[in-house]
């Protein structure tokens, strides 16, 4: 078996590297921003290694299991733990398919900084093909990216915190480009509020630290058992009210339908896909391994349904696509808190396979609602109209993620919801089924709203006749220009990958069932960390 | 262990305030209220250290050392803090350049369909026959792609 040990060292070898290579990305990146396809290449090969990489140890995470790297041989607890299990490893996959797609709908759609403040098409030329605005989209990106991976594989509470404000700055930075008068707006309530969230997750690290002596994710699993359970409590619902604001769960989900729509729409989708979704994932990590006795189920459950029932009536009173996608953003975010309420193996493998379908269809999604806004020049549903005949292929890149996610059958937002209600079921009692009525409501909702968008944007007499040039050339030019192959090509690759997971649905549930069974055994974690005998 | 009560208290005080200017709408109060929040909890690290009087030192007098742990994470947390601050500062002399306001506004869009619901303005309903009506006849019925 020479082979097999190779290969495990092989894989511990690759562990840091979805933070590290992401950085060094960034790096090279800023000193080569005069050069727009320098840039483009770094980024872009930076990308295609960090999938490859990921693939990699999703592969191996799931042949060999937990694999822990101890950051500079620095022997736990004095030492960082990098810890790669199967959920640390699909999200990391699924974060940089993500992220693949939306760099390269931003390269396809000029500089990179996808600035269009005044709306109007002969400006867009302009700044996305100059040298205005700024080429630190790109280095930015990856450092979210890296931000995203640390998060997802840290094994030390602290260290998933400097994780969080990695992304949090890339996010500040990316939310404010171009810095107009909307965005600032829109970025200082972002800003005070994801700094309040961080503030709440470093008090509960101070409290952690004075009652267990350790922020190491092993250790405290084994020591949260000996402290009062009052103690324990307090912190448990500390750290969730942290995630929560990070997650937009309802009664901290308020900013996030203000902060998101001004964004550009490559920036839009991958916060949509990933920045609540790191949220979702703390929140899987801490209830399963340090606070397995205490479900909170109670609280949860009712969280998610106020989470699904608010947020999706909010996106049925909105006129412009973006805020429409954000609330049903926040809406589903109570789908995935359902599966980690119940606490089975079958609702955590359910909300995993929820948290990999939503990162990819809302990401799409907000692309294509950039895609809308390129071609129509608007994203307001009063002013939009006409659209399937204008452009079929763009009525065909919406209607099939929006199909996926109101939960039409065959695709992969209808086998999440199976697989929540499914799990549901089993576990029985009356607050549950009052979930899964919600949830069955907020699907249907969530398929008004999204039809919403096709009767009014796509079928309908336009009230608002597009505003488009005398000239014929220059009209056919604009028409070329808002659906490029740039834009649409990675659009459409995101739909099929969306498509994808329909088909690979039965592999994924096995990964997903098997993550959701090693999350509910922590022991196999610590004594991965820590072998026998834990400090 | 026994905690540093008058450092227990001042991290309170320090946290009470700063949630306070925190809520504030202007954002040089609230990032006031922010620093303050920060320094709270950095104290509220040095209490998790261990009792006063000790250095995070190896072998500096006769006493035993405090965990340097937290201290560490301290030292991050206000490295953190400073880069935040630096960019809220930007943020706010952006807005004042923009709007020669301090105060944070509301979202309009947000605002706007707020207020039609107050009003109970249907127009843009989909039970509300105005915009959707049915084309005449003989009027093209999609002429949106018409080129």
């Amino acid at each position: 078996m020479i082979f097999a040990t190779d290969v495990r060292e092989l894989l511990l070898d690759l562990v840091p590297l979805p933070v590290l290579l992401p950085l060094v990305g960034a790096g090279l990146a800023l000193v080569v921003r005069r050069r727009t396809r320098l840039q483009r290449a770094v980024t872009v090969a930076t990308l295609s290694l960090v999938l490859a990489i990921s693939a990699v140890l999703l592969w191996g995470a799931d042949r060999y299991g937990l694999q822990v790297v101890h950051v500079g041989g620095w022997v736990p607890p004095q030492g960082v733990t990098l810890v790669i299990d199967r959920l640390a490893a699909l999200m990391v996959v699924v974060a940089v398919v993500v992220t693949f797609g939306v760099l390269l709908y931003a390269i396809g759609q000029g500089r990179g900084a996808t600035d269009r403040e005044s709306g109007a098409f002969s400006s867009a030329r302009r700044t996305s093909f100059g040298e205005a605005p700024l080429p630190i989209f790109h280095p930015t990106l990856l450092v979210l990216l890296s931000g995203v991976s640390t998060t997802f594989i840290s094994g030390d509470l602290f260290h998933m915190y400097v994780g969080f404000e990695m992304l949090l700055a890339a996010s500040f930075v990316l939310l404010t480009l171009g810095a107009s008068a909307e965005r600032v707006r829109a970025g200082i309530s972002y800003v005070f509020v994801s700094l309040a969230s961080s503030s709440i997750f470093l008090i509960a690290l101070a409290m952690v630290y004075a009652a267990t002596g350790t922020v190491n994710l092993a250790q405290l699993s084994t020591r949260l058992d000996d402290i009062p359970a009052g103690t324990s409590l307090l912190l448990q619902l500390l750290l969730l009210t942290g995630f929560a604001v990070k997650a937009a769960v309802f009664p901290l989900s308020g900013w996030l339908p203000d902060a998101y729509p001004t964004a550009p729409a490559p920036v839009t989708a991958v916060f949509a896909g990933l920045l609540t979704k790191v949220g979702v994932y703390a929140m899987i990590r801490t209830q399963t391994l340090l606070f397995p006795g205490s479900p909170l189920q109670t609280l949860l459950l009712w969280a998610a349904l106020l989470t699904m029932l608010v947020g999706i009536l909010g996106a049925v009173a909105q006129d412009d696509i973006k805020r429409m996608l954000s609330f049903t953003l926040v809406s589903h975010i109570g789908y995935m808190v359902l599966g980690i309420a119940l606490a089975s193996p079958a609702g955590l493998s359910a909300s995993i396979f929820y948290v990999a379908h939503h990162i990819t269809i809302q990401t799409t999604l907000f692309l294509v609602a950039g895609l809308i806004e390129r071609r129509g020049g608007s994203t307001s549903m009063s002013r939009l109209g006409g659209l399937a005949r204008v452009s079929p292929l763009l009525a065909v890149l919406y209607g099939v993620p929006a199909a996926n996610l109101g939960g039409i059958p065959p695709f992969s937002g209808f086998l999440g919801k199976v697989g929540l209600m499914q799990a549901g079921a089993e576990q029985g009692g009356w607050l549950v089924y009052a979930l899964l009525a919600g949830s069955v409501l907020t699907s249907l909702l969530t398929l008004y709203a999204v039809s919403r968008v096709w009767t009014r944007a796509f079928w309908r007499v336009p009230v608002v006749a597009p505003v488009t040039s005398e000239n014929r050339l220059e009209r056919r030019y604009e028409r070329l220009y808002a659906l490029a192959p740039g834009v649409v090509l990675p659009t459409a690759a995101l739909v099929l990958v969306g498509v994808a997971l329909t088909v690979v649905a039965g592999p994924l549930f096995g990964v997903t069932d098997r993550a959701a069974a090693e999350l509910l055994e922590p022991a196999g974690y610590v004594r991965a960390v820590f072998g026998d005998v834990v400090p | 262990m026994t905690p540093d009560v008058l450092l227990c208290v001042l991290a309170g005080v320090l946290v009470g305030c700063g949630v306070h200017l925190l809520l504030a709408r202007s954002v040089v109060r609230a990032l006031l209220g922010f620093l303050l929040l920060g320094n709270g909890i950095n104290l509220l690290f040095v209490v998790a250290a261990g009792p006063r009087g000790r250095a995070p030192i190896v072998d500096l007098g006769a006493g035993p050392m405090a965990d340097p742990l937290p201290q560490a994470m301290s030292l991050t947390a206000i490295v953190i803090t400073l880069a935040m601050t630096g960019f809220v500062l930007a943020l706010a002399h952006r807005s004042w350049q923009l709007r020669r306001s301090d105060l944070v506004e509301n979202d309009p869009e947000d605002a706007r369909i707020g207020l039609r619901a107050l009003a109970n303005d249907m127009s843009e309903s989909d039970f509300h026959g105005g915009v959707d009506a049915e084309p005449r006849p003989g009027e093209d019925p999609d002429p949106g792609g018409a080129r």
